[in-house]
Parts: structure tokens; C-alpha cells; sequence
């Protein structure tokens, strides 16, 4: 079973990264980016019927630092 | 006395030695070495050190790999315990990725990798490991990072600020953090995470390529309290 997580930083907690590519595409010419902000994409082979609980714990234990970042789960979408 | 002390290796730490070499040049101990596979700690310690470096490659978050390792378990077994716990720069990650301390250390506001010596003010006293500095004195220790910008949400750091547990701050703008923390104390002031390194600044040798030996009376402290415990 394919498992999709996505992890973002909380909004509020800034995020040198998204801010230097958002420069970055300005100075290529892009016009209208209003915001950039840089996540992480984690996917996981998991066993058949692993449950959502097990996948939360995975995340807020070491995916994700829910201190600055927040974290969603996909299981219908991924392939 | 005999002073104890547990220098903790993880694959990709680079500042180990360092710490072993500036224990012993304190203490006159060699310290004890430690691997991040190992199950359990040696006993009856004084400290444990968790040293600069990359652990881990800094993989997923810098200390993130590192917190959840082997010998982990047993330093925040120790650490709940009471025994002095002290983390260096990716140590510093460590402790915080391990909740051992609030708040995280997110890359450097200005992006950069930042190696030089900055000054610091001493904001705590009253710690194991501060009590040889004066209450906000200046002194000036290395740094050498890339993700040293801490973080906590206002609650926090308001908090921190309120039990005096933010034990140096910069004296000067060096990576973009909170009200520019450079280390923080845990609640029972047992546990302190650093960013600058004074390991580095202990030797008389230091002076010069480095700019002080102020980083020594951090482990003059640690060793003063242990004699007066």
C-alpha cells in the first residue's frame, strides 16, 4: 500500500528556503508569485491494512517535527 | 574525584573529538566514548556530551535521525534521571528533536552557512553549567552552522524567558533567531543546548585562531558544581 505524506511548516514559522526561491523566480523574470513555501514529500510502501494510527504515530514521531511543521496523510490518492 | 563523562559518536558527528579533547583538558579525565548503536550508557556518569557535526547526513531534519538512535533512549532515560546533559551545535538539534528541550533549529535566516567567532551574553548564572560566568557578561565563542535559527511559538519562548532558562543569547544578529537564543536550559536546568561551540575556545591556543578561551569556564562550572554536590 502506497502511503503519501506531506509535510509543510506551520504557517507563521519562516522559511529562508521558500523565500530564496522566491527570489530566485522573480529574478528569472516570473511575474505574480505572490508566496513561496518549501515542503517535503515522503512516500511510504507500507504492509496492506496498516492502519491510519501506526501512520500518525510514523509522523509526529520522526516524518515530521510537529513543533514547526504539520503534516497530512494520504492513502486514496497515492499509486 | 574522578570525573565521568560520555562523548556520544553518531556516524557524520565531527566535533567529538573535540569535545573528548576539551573535557580531558579540563578535568584531566579522558573521557568515555560512546556509539549511537550502542544499548546502553556507561554508569555512574557525570555528563553526557552530544557533539557537533552532521549526523546522519542532517537526512530528513538536522538531528531528526540522531534522536531517535539507540543510545538515545538511554540519554533521555539519564537525562529524566537528573544527570547533566550537554548538546553542542547538531547536539543542540538533537536535544530539541529528542524534546529534551523546546522549540527546534530551523536553517539560518540568511541562508548561509555561518563559521566565525560571535559574541555572546550571558543571560543565566545560576546553572551547572553558567555558574562561572557573570550575569550578563559578553564572551566570545565559535560558531559553525546552518541550521541554527531557533524557534519556539511566543507561549514558549515568553516561558523560557520567565524561568530564566535561555542561558546565552547573541550580542549580535548571527542567524535569525528567536530573540537571538543561542542556548537553552531545560526545566530542571540539567540540560543545556548550545549552537556556538566552547569546546573550541578552551585552549590557550584557541586565542588565536579562534579568539578566546572563554568556552572554558562552561566545563569549569560543570566540574565546580559536581565537587560542591
Amino acid at each position: 500500500m502506497q502511503v503519501r505524506v506531506l509535510v509543510r511548516l506551520k504557517p507563521g514559522v519562516l522559511d529562508p528556503q521558500g523565500r530564496a526561491v522566491h527570489h530566485a523566480l522573480e529574478g528569472m523574470g516570473f511575474a505574480g508569485v505572490e508566496g513561496v513555501r518549501v515542503g517535503r514529500l515522503i512516500e511510504l510502501d507500507v504492509a496492506d491494512g496498516t492502519d491510519h494510527a501506526a501512520i500518525t504515530a510514523m509522523c509526529e514521531k520522526l516524518l515530521a517535527n510537529t513543533v514547526i511543521e504539520s503534516f497530512t496523510i494520504d492513502t486514496a490518492g497515492a499509486d | 574525584m574522578t570525573f565521568r563523562a560520555a562523548v556520544i559518536t553518531f556516524p557524520g558527528s565531527n566535533c567529538d573529538r573535540d569535545m573528548a579533547a576539551g573535557l580531558e583538558a579540563v578535568s584531566g579525565t579522558p573521557a568515555l566514548r560512546v556509539w549511537h548503536g550502542d544499548a546502553d550508557l556507561p554508569d555512574r556518569l557525570d555528563l553526557i556530551a552530544l557533539p557537533g557535526g552532521f549526523s546522519y547526513g542532517d537526512y530528513l531534519r538536522s538531528g531528526a535521525m540522531a534522536a531517535n538512535s539507540p543510545i538515545m533512549r538511554a540519554v533521555i532515560a539519564a537525562a529524566h534521571r537528573g544527570v547533566p546533559v550537554l548538546g553542542v551545535c547538531n547536539g543542540f538539534q538533537m536535544l530539541t528533536e529528542a524534546r529534551l528541550l523546546p522549540g527546534a533549529l530551523l536553517r539560518n535566516a540568511g541562508q548561509r552557512f555561518i563559521c566565525r567567532t560571535v559574541a555572546l551574553t550571558v543571560e543565566n548564572t545560576a546553572s551547572l553549567f553558567t555558574a562561572g560566568y557573570a550575569q550578563g557578561e559578553t564572551i566570545r565563542i565559535p560558531v559553525a552552522h546552518h541550521d541554527g535559527n531557533y524557534y519556539a511559538d511566543g507561549e514558549t519562548l515568553d516561558r523560557l524567558e520567565g524561568e530564566g532558562r535561555v542561558a546565552f543569547r547573541y550580542a549580535e544578529a548571527v542567524n535569525g533567531s528567536a530573540r537571538n537564543i543561542a542556548g537553552v536550559l531545560s526545566a530542571n536546568g540539567r540540560v543545556l543546548g548550545l549552537m556556538p561551540h566552547p569546546e573550541r575556545a578552551i585552549e590557550p591556543a584557541a586565542v588565536a585562531a579562534l579568539g578566546g578561551t572563554d568556552g572554558r569556564r562552561l566545563f569549569e562550572s560543570i566540574l565546580s558544581a559536581l565537587a560542591s554536590a
